[in-house]
């Protein structure tokens, strides 16, 4: 046995030669002293982040959320469906308080769009966020798989750049996979046609398409800056676990807070304050103000918490 | 000889205030097989973490080929390979997932080899039929290898390998000997951390020995065992007769155990054939006689006063 795996062993050293033959120059080949210096590639970060990004998605956890994110366009779908007995008239809600759009759905299966984003953003969508930042670095510092990256060496600005790429790519993929799945329960279940707007007035189906678009883009947008302070609490756990539950925690106690009148002060501060903004962009014509004043406030959190964020990761001892 | 590592007075005190290195003064010389050794607890882990940049000192500085660290850590540790503290993994990934993963976090290795690279590294640890078996599945044995194999995805002139034999059976343990052995004749300076004493004599050529976070010696492997004398033995029935005349002779400290004398022979001068001739004049029966070659144990016993196993 001993001698077969000698063999075995020897064989795949002349492949191993071989590849790096091919690699290098062709002086180098054959002269090849082990570990000459190679040259840094250019397009490495990208080939970083892609790593990063196919990692994150193929973990378990990952689906599990973008599962259950698709699953809440398909409870509401049901909920108001059943809720209106099916039919299709034009005044088929009870005119209850519920979610933003809702009352539109029966009319409009493309209203499911931003119903669902209007469900989900307060709370499902950041909590998906919250744990795939949370366990971006404290995860792998936990399993050890840091820092075999640091000693590759993927360095440790560029790593939490791939990282932080990697969750708004996350952010984007979410709020996708609500607003499609919305899409497909909408047309199944509704009908679907010209698009009556806040402001009253009409759009064709196509511009009702683009503005659902639009939409979900800002609902990503609006989710970078709970993404930055995510990946920054990751910096300073050591269990990914740990991350994520004081990631979501935030999360509920900073959404608590903006439910307290008493604190008026503080609310435009708070990340999620203008968040329900997205649906300004139903108006005819399109309101900006305050989802630019949204998107300032996510770069604003970005900017803060990325930069300790980075302060924290580039000076830490890893002793995971 | 160049160096491929030096550090000198490298401390590191972490933040409960314990000292876990303190005032290493370490040089690896190049193409060496140099073995680190110490009980656990003794501040190898911590010494390896800094040499590569993983941790700070607290004082003191380290030099891996050529660079300061952590400061050049970017341009050394392309041509460093490491095995840190046991191998971490994707569980969720295949063996192949996983080195191509660790491939991708290196600046410097082409995307378009990664392919043809991350196979034969799989091979040459003997885990191509494994590569498409989730890392949760695999044995400690088999995460260890491909924690090597993550270390041999690009040719490297330092390797750097804490505890590589750890959860391996005797077979595997081989195997990475010969391994270690086979990377050292291409030229790869190693640099192998272990607890166990055996190993680092079969496969070093240098050696430095820590204890409770400081160097206690460094050096060739031979002058290191050189340190600790042998034993001469003679195995006999006549063991009263045999020690007078081995004490006749100048061999010291003796001790009788059944049908063995042992005693510390004398100075080198003295040919150990006349003590033989000697013991067969005075009619002793000497069933067997010769000088056990002082170990790298020995050494150690002398050198520290006790058992290798304290842990620190």
């Amino acid at each position: 046995m001993s001698q077969a795996e000698h063999t075995g062993t020897e064989g795949a050293v002349t492949a191993h030669t071989e590849t790096t033959g091919k690699a290098g120059p062709p002086a180098a080949a054959s002269t090849a002293v082990a570990g000459e210096p190679r040259a840094r590639r250019p397009q490495w970060t990208l080939g970083l982040f892609h790593s990063e990004l196919l990692t994150t998605l193929r973990r378990w956890r990952t689906l599990a959320l973008l599962g259950v994110l698709a699953a809440v366009p398909i409870l509401i779908g049901i909920a108001v469906r059943i809720e209106t007995g099916g039919g299709g008239g034009p005044d088929g809600g009870h005119g209850g308080e519920g979610p933003a759009f809702i009352t539109q759905i029966t009319n409009n299966g493309l209203f499911l769009v931003f119903a669902a984003l209007a469900a989900t953003l307060p709370v499902f969508l950041p909590m998906a966020v919250g744990v795939v930042a949370g366990d971006a670095i404290a995860g792998e510092a936990n399993a050890g798989t840091l820092r075999y990256l640091l000693v590759a060496p993927a360095g440790r600005t560029r790593l939490l750049l791939a990282k932080y790429a990697t969750v708004l790519a996350f952010c984007l993929l979410a709020t996708l996979v609500v607003a499609v799945s919305a899409l497909i329960v909408g047309a199944l279940l509704f009908p679907l046609g010209e698009v009556t707007t806040i402001s009253g007035t009409t759009i064709s189906f196509t511009e009702g398409l683009l503005r659902a678009a639009l939409i979900a883009v800002v609902v990503a947008a609006s989710l970078a800056g709970f993404a930055a302070v995510g990946l920054f609490v990751s910096t300073l756990a050591s269990s990914g676990i740990a991350a994520m539950a004081t990631t979501v925690g935030l999360l509920i106690t900073v959404q608590i807070l903006g439910t307290i009148p008493q604190l008026d002060a503080i609310h435009p501060y708070l990340f999620p304050h203008h968040w329900m903004s997205f649906s300004d962009l139903m108006r005819e014509p399109l309101y900006w103000d305050e989802v630019r004043q949204n998107l300032g406030l996510q770069a604003l959190y970005a900017a803060v918490f990325g930069s300790a964020a980075w302060a924290r990761f580039t000076t830490k001892d890893i002793n995971a | 000889m160049t160096a491929v590592i030096e550090t000198h007075g490298l401390t590191k005190r972490y933040r409960g205030g314990q000292l876990a290195v303190d005032r290493l003064d370490l040089t690896v010389p190049a193409g060496s097989v140099f073995g680190f050794l110490g009980p656990n607890g003794s501040g190898k882990t911590t010494t390896i973490r800094m040499l590569m940049g993983l941790i700070e000192p607290t004082a003191g500085s380290v030099t891996v080929l050529g660079g300061t660290m952590p400061k050049a850590v970017s341009s050394v540790l392309p041509q460093v390979g490491a095995l840190i503290e046991g191998p971490a993994l994707y569980g969720f990934l295949n063996g192949r997932d996983n080195l191509a993963r660790f491939d991708a976090a290196d600046p410097t290795a082409d995307p378009r080899t990664r392919r043809a690279r991350v196979a034969a590294a799989l091979d040459r640890v003997g885990l191509t039929p494994a590569a498409n078996k989730k890392a949760k599945a695999y044995s400690l044995g088999m995460k260890q290898r491909l924690g090597l194999a993550a270390a041999l995805l690009q040719p490297r002139r330092l390797l750097v390998l804490d505890e590589p034999t750890n959860g391996l059976d005797p077979q595997g343990m081989r195997e990475i000997r010969s391994l270690v052995r086979e990377l050292a004749a291409d030229g790869t300076t190693v640099f192998l951390s272990s607890h166990l004493l055996d190993e680092i004599e079969q496969v070093c050529t240098h050696a430095a020995v820590m204890a409770q976070g400081r160097l206690l010696t460094s050096g060739s492997v031979a002058d290191l065992a050189a340190g600790g004398r042998g034993r001469l033995t003679v195995i006999t029935p006549d063991t009263g007769d045999a020690a007078r005349l081995l004490k006749e002779s100048g061999v010291t400290e003796l001790t009788i155990a059944e049908d063995r004398v042992t005693g510390d022979p004398p100075d080198d001068t003295t040919e150990l054939s006349d003590i033989t001739a000697a013991l067969v004049r005075g009619g002793v029966r000497v069933r067997g006689f010769g000088v056990e070659r002082a170990s790298l144990e020995d050494a150690f016993v002398a050198l520290t006063g006790e058992g290798f196993d304290v842990a620190g």
